[in-house]
C-alpha cells in the first residue's frame, strides 16, 4: 500500500498475542485487581492497551505522510 | 415508557428522511457522507445488539468465563479494520458499491459470484434478524410482566421497523442509533455499578462470593469451554464481526477512511460497556438463580424486575428494545438491498436503478414477514441462532483474503467452490450438532476443543485453493485475463 514499510504497523498483533497468548497464564481468579477477577482484567487491560496501541499507530501513520489516497489501489 | 421509546425511535428515524431524496445509493449507504460520529454510532450500533443486552449479561449468568469472549474478538477485529476497512473504502467508493455482493461482483468481474455471496449474505442475515426479534419479545412481555406477550410483541416491533426503514433508510438507523446508544450506555452503567454495589458493596466482595459459592466459574475450565476454545472462537467471530454484509455495507457509509483509523481507537474502549453487562450478569448469578438453558437470557431483566420498581424497569426494557431495533433496521435493509441489487440484478441485467430501488423498499417487508415467522414457529435459543449467523457468514473470508490485491488471486470458480464446500459443511456441523470431539475422539484435548468453525474454514480454503489452481492453469491460455485487467462499473447507480 505504502512504498516504505512501516514496521510501527505490526504493533497491531500485539493485542491478539497478548490478549490470547497469556490467557494460559492469565486463566486465574486471584489475586483480583481493580474488583475484577484476574483473568478479567487480564482481557480489560488489554482491550484498553489496544486502544492506546492503535492510537499509536495512528498518530505515526500521520506523521509517516498523510497517504494520498491511490486511486488505482 | 415502552410505548414512548417506540414512538420517539420511529418519530427520529422517519425524521431522518427530510432533505434527501432517495435512490438506492441514499437509502442503503446514506449517499456516503456519513462523518465520525454517524459511522462510529451505525458500527457501534449494530456491535452492540439484543445479543449483547440480554445474551452478553446471560452467559456471564449461565457460562461464567467463556462470556469474555465477547469482549476480545470485538477489540481484535477494530485492530483488524485499521488496516483492512480503508482498502476496501477505497475500491467500493471508485465504483460506487452499495453491498458486499457487489463487491465480490466488481473484484471477481462476475454477476454469478455477487448472487451467490447474496444469497449466503440473506441467509445468514435471517436468523440474526430473528434473533432480534425474539429478543424484543423477551423483554417486552418480561417488562410488562407477561401483559403484553411475545408475538404481538414481535408483530408490533417488525411492523414499527419496517415503516421506517421503507421511509428512511440508512438515515433513520443512523438517527435512532444515537438514541439508543445513549440509553444504553447510561442503563448498563447504571445497572453495572449499582446491582453489585447494591447486593454485595462492591464489585471485589461479589466476584469473590462467586467464586466461594461456584468454584472455577471464573475461570476457564480445563475441558469444554477451555482456553483452546476461547482462542479459536475469539479469532473466528473477530474475522467474521466485518464480513456481516450489514458491517461490511455500514463501511460504505463513510466520508473518509480516516474514520476508520479513528474509530478504531475508540471502539475498544467503547466496547467496555459490555463489562457492565457482565456485571449484571455475575449479579444475578446469586441473587436470582435458577434460570437454566435458554432462560439464562432472562438472567438480566429479572434481576431488574426484582431489583427496581417498574418506572426503572420500563427504562431498562427500553434500552434493550433499542438494542434490537437498531441492528433489526440495518439487517432488513442489508437483506432487502441484497436481493434487489444482486439477487434480481444479475438475473434481469436489463432493469432500470428506480426499479432496483423500488423493489429493494418493497422487499423489507417480505424479509421482515420471514423473520417473524420464524420467530414464531421457536426452536432456537438466542445463541444458538447467532452461531448459525456467524458459521455462514465467516465462510466468505477466504475468498475475500484471495481478492483483497488489486487482482484475485484466486479464480471466480475457485471462490464459488471454496464457498459452496464451506457452507455445506458448516450447515451439515451445525444441524447435526457436531464437535471437533465428537468428530475426532482421540484427538488431544487441545484440538477437541477448537471452535467447529475451523474445520468448515479449513475444507472451504482447501477448495478455493485446489479449484483456483486447476481452474487457472486451464484459463490462463484461451482467454487469459478476461475482464481481470479491467474491472468496469457493475453498478452504475444514477446520480
Amino acid at each position: 500500500m505504502s512504498p516504505r514499510p512501516r514496521i510501527y504497523r505490526w504493533l497491531a498483533a500485539l493485542p491478539a498475542v497478548g490478549m490470547l497468548g497469556g490467557l494460559t497464564f492469565a486463566n486465574r481468579v486471584r489475586p483480583f485487581v481493580l474488583g475484577l477477577p484476574f483473568l478479567l482484567f487480564w482481557i480489560v487491560a488489554w482491550v484498553v492497551a489496544s486502544s492506546a496501541i492503535m492510537g499509536v499507530i495512528f498518530v505515526l501513520d500521520r506523521a509517516d505522510h498523510e497517504e494520498p489516497a491511490s486511486p488505482n489501489e | 415508557m415502552l410505548i414512548a421509546a417506540f414512538v420517539v425511535a420511529i418519530g427520529l428515524g422517519l425524521l431522518a428522511r427530510r432533505g434527501h431524496t432517495m435512490n438506492l445509493e441514499q437509502w442503503s449507504v446514506g449517499g456516503r457522507g456519513f462523518g465520525t460520529v454517524f459511522v462510529f454510532l451505525l458500527m457501534a450500533g449494530e456491535i452492540y445488539t439484543t445479543f449483547t443486552f440480554l445474551g452478553g449479561s446471560g452467559w456471564a449468568y449461565g457460562k461464567g468465563a467463556p462470556a469474555f469472549y465477547i469482549l476480545c474478538y470485538g477489540t481484535l477485529a477494530y485492530c483488524l479494520s485499521y488496516f483492512v476497512l480503508p482498502v476496501i473504502w477505497r475500491y467500493a467508493r471508485a465504483r460506487r458499491l452499495v453491498s458486499q455482493a457487489d463487491f465480490f461482483v466488481a473484484k471477481y468481474d462476475s454477476p454469478a459470484l455477487g448472487a451467490l455471496v447474496a444469497l449466503v449474505n440473506v441467509a445468514a442475515l435471517v436468523p440474526y434478524l430473528v434473533l432480534q426479534l425474539r429478543g424484543l419479545g423477551i423483554i417486552v412481555s418480561e417488562v410488562s410482566a407477561g401483559v403484553i406477550p411475545s408475538s404481538s410483541a414481535v408483530w408490533m416491533g417488525s411492523a414499527a421497523l419496517v415503516g421506517y426503514v421503507v421511509v428512511s433508510g440508512v438515515r433513520g438507523s443512523a438517527w435512532t442509533a444515537a438514541l439508543k446508544d445513549i440509553l444504553i450506555l447510561g442503563v448498563a452503567i447504571a445497572i453495572g455499578v449499582y446491582l453489585p454495589r447494591h447486593y454485595f458493596g462492591g464489585l471485589g466482595p461479589m466476584f469473590a462470593a462467586i467464586d466461594a459459592a461456584r468454584p472455577g466459574f471464573l475461570t476457564l475450565p480445563a475441558a469444554g469451554m477451555s482456553a483452546s476454545w476461547f482462542v479459536s472462537t475469539v479469532l473466528l467471530t473477530a474475522v467474521g464481526l466485518y464480513l456481516w454484509p450489514h458491517n461490511f455495507a455500514s463501511v460504505y457509509t463513510a466520508k473518509s477512511e480516516a474514520i476508520f483509523r479513528r474509530n478504531a481507537i475508540v471502539l475498544p474502549l467503547y466496547q467496555l460497556v459490555v463489562l457492565f453487562v457482565f456485571f449484571a450478569g455475575f449479579a444475578a448469578v446469586l441473587v436470582v438463580p435458577g434460570l437454566a438453558g435458554a432462560d439464562a437470557d432472562l438472567s438480566l431483566l429479572r434481576l431488574a424486575t426484582h431489583t427496581f420498581g417498574s418506572w426503572t424497569v420500563g427504562v431498562i426494557g427500553a434500552a434493550g428494545l433499542l438494542t434490537a431495533l437498531v441492528p433489526g433496521s440495518m439487517l432488513l435493509i442489508s437483506a432487502a438491498t441484497i436481493l434487489a441489487q444482486n439477487v434480481y440484478r444479475a438475473a434481469v441485467p436489463a432493469a432500470t436503478e428506480r426499479t432496483v430501488s423500488l423493489l429493494a423498499r418493497v422487499l423489507v417487508p417480505v424479509v421482515a414477514l420471514a423473520a417473524v415467522y420464524f420467530t414464531l414457529r421457536g426452536g432456537q435459543t438466542i445463541v444458538v441462532l447467532l452461531l448459525l449467523g456467524y458459521s455462514l457468514v465467516t465462510q466468505l473470508l477466504p475468498a475475500l483474503i484471495a481478492c483483497l490485491g488489486p487482482t484475485p488471486w484466486a479464480t471466480t470458480a475457485g471462490a464459488a467452490a471454496g464457498i459452496c464446500a464451506g457452507e455445506a459443511t458448516a450447515v451439515y456441523l451445525t444441524l447435526t450438532s457436531a464437535s471437533v470431539s465428537t468428530l475426532v475422539p482421540s484427538a488431544p484435548q487441545v484440538i477437541k476443543d477448537l471452535n467447529v468453525g475451523v474445520i468448515a474454514l479449513a475444507v472451504n480454503a482447501a477448495v478455493l485453493v485446489a479449484v483456483s489452481m486447476a481452474t487457472r492453469r486451464s484459463a490462463l491460455h484461451p482467454t487469459a485475463g478476461r475482464g481481470r485487467m479491467t474491472i468496469p462499473d457493475v453498478t452504475p447507480v444514477s446520480q
